[in-house]
């Protein structure tokens, strides 16, 4: 069982009063906050061993390449990989990026890539890329609960697909999708699985020998860590085929006057210098999660979310999207008569911090034809008494605009 | 910032519609959160004769969109030109957060853009500067 009240200690930031109220921080699907053992990692760093890493022979240099390799084992080790199928990006729309570059390159006039409605713009966009090559983008739909229509995806699959990019955990329904089947539905038909994983690997065990899919993308922030520091995990015989976006220093094996040759996975993928003091950040919450264990980060979600839905569901005028059976802990509801940014900033007079607006899933919003939804997500320090709060706030919420009963 | 006159502009918008005669429908969104006006205007001699809007958004932006509507009526175009964002505060009347600021202005600006938009269609001269609404 988790002590959220205990963990709540290592979290600075969550003593903060907001509008003289305690902060309620239910914004966790756009980005959680960090534990003082990452903050304090990241200053050590940067009061003790800063040094540019990979180059230098000096000591401060060989503490800080240690230090940034570690994190990298640490970051394989979370999703049961190898070091060298570790990539450290930007974020996850940088990692998908990569692999939509690489699609632009070798991709032809014909082929197709499946994705859902449910994805988020950096699951969308970079594919969309291909279309201007004669490459056709499938979109799966989903069914009345939220959860993928699988038959459809199914049926959208076939020898001409190359790519099936889909989220492992949706960050507007909450729908956990099959990733496992989905990964055999791709190699069934010869195409490459590619899986969004920044709602998931934060939120519940992922293991890549398990789910055997291709490519994983997901985000440091969303999971305790800094920003600007992304994951792209592939295979090894993928990463090595697939060509770097980023070219420069660092990446090269050697450089002629008119060519060069790439550096071994992962660095290839890492031109310039990386993000250092955020990537060892990262491994300080990689290490925090491991501590708490990805099984009982899990049922302390599903918990509140099973929580926050049975006191939701009952309100008049409330409606949650997304009811799927298997599902992580981002709740988006509407109120009738009431738009989601006017529920935010009513909300935020009593110190509860929610997402509202269109999540950066347009098509998503436009499917469920909703302008825009209002968004609960809980972490590893959310308690039920801030859903209470947050019930309270959303019967205030209606009684200002004087909707329902 | 949810006072008694916002709601009621929100649920009972002034000006609320489209206008079969006009010389210029115009749309803008905020893309950050997907608020829509689009603003329709009849204009004669210089001068808004009608003005009507449609949008979907949150109570700021169409209570906003609905209070500018209301004091448009009549205006020249050289008048609309040198409104500003305190002009749509003030009509607000309430404190707006900086997060809700776009919210406030999409009215006022989807009207300035609009009457760009009529110039260059008229072919007369219009400097895009002088339409554009400061939010900061």
């Amino acid at each position: 069982m988790i002590n959220a009240m205990k963990i709540r200690e290592d979290f600075p930031i969550l003593r903060r009063k907001v509008n003289k109220r305690q902060l309620a921080y239910l914004d966790n699907a756009a980005t959680t906050q960090k534990p003082k053992q990452v903050i304090d990692k990241i200053t050590d760093y940067y009061m003790n061993y800063n040094a540019n890493i990979h180059r230098g022979i000096h000591k401060l240099s060989e503490e800080a390449t240690e230090a940034y390799e570690g994190s990298r084992g640490k970051t394989a080790k979370f999703v049961n990989a190898q070091s060298r199928e570790i990539v450290f990006t930007k974020n996850t729309t940088e990692s998908l990026n990569i692999l939509a570059y690489w699609a632009f390159r070798t991709l032809k006039k014909g082929d197709e890539v499946v994705v859902s409605i449910m994805e988020h713009h950096s699951n969308i966009v970079p594919w969309q890329m291909l279309i201007e090559k004669g490459v056709k983008l499938n979109i799966a739909g989903i069914r009345k609960d939220g959860s993928l229509d699988i038959k459809n995806l199914q049926s959208l699959v076939t020898k001409k697909t190359k790519i099936v990019s889909i989220a492992h955990s949706s960050n507007v329904l909450g729908t956990i999708n099959p990733v496992k089947e989905i990964g055999r539905i791709a190699h069934d038909a010869g195409a490459i699985c590619v899986i969004d994983g920044a709602q998931s690997v934060p939120h519940m065990p992922v293991d890549m020998k398990t789910l055997d899919c291709d490519f994983l993308a997901f985000s440091s922030h969303k999971m305790l860590g800094p920003t600007g520091i992304g994951v792209l995990y592939g295979k090894e015989d993928m990463l090595k085929s697939v060509t770097p976006f980023l070219r420069g220093g660092d990446m090269i094996k050697e450089v002629f006057q008119q060519t060069a040759s790439w550096n071994d996975i992962p660095w290839k993928f890492e031109a310039g210098t990386p993000n250092i003091a955020d990537v060892i950040g990262f491994g300080a919450a990689v290490d925090y999660l491991n501590k708490i264990g990805m099984k009982e980060v899990r049922k302390h979600e599903e918990e509140l979310t099973k929580y926050a839905i049975k006191k939701m569901s009952p309100i008049s005028g409330v409606t949650i999207h997304g009811l799927a059976a298997e599902r992580g802990g981002a709740v988006s509801f509407s109120i009738d008569g009431v738009h989601p940014h006017d529920i935010a900033t009513i909300l935020d007079g009593e110190g509860i911090a929610i997402r509202s607006g269109h999540m950066c899933a347009q098509p998503l919003m436009a499917h469920l034809n909703v302008p825009a939804l209002a968004r609960a997500s809980f972490y590893v320090y959310n308690m039920k008494e801030e859903i209470d709060r947050l019930i309270v706030g959303i019967e205030k919420v209606k009684k200002i605009f004087k909707t329902g009963r | 910032m949810y006072a008694e006159n916002i709601l009621e502009h929100y649920k009972h918008p002034h000006n609320h519609g489209t206008l079969e005669k006009r010389s210029i429908d115009y749309r803008e969104n905020n893309p950050l959160c997907g608020d829509v006006i689009t603003i329709y205007l009849l204009i004669e001699n210089e001068k808004v004769k009608d003005i009507r809007f449609v949008g979907q958004g949150c109570a700021i932006s169409q209570a906003a969109t609905s209070l500018l509507t209301d004091e448009i009526k009549g205006k020249s175009i050289e008048e609309i030109k040198k409104l500003d964002k305190d002009f749509v505060l003030d009509l607000l009347g309430v404190e707006i957060s900086p997060a809700r600021m776009k919210c406030a202005l999409l009215g006022i600006k989807t009207l300035k853009l609009a009457i760009y938009d009529y110039l260059l269609k008229q072919d007369k001269k219009a400097n895009e500067k002088d339409f554009e609404v400061e939010d900061a």
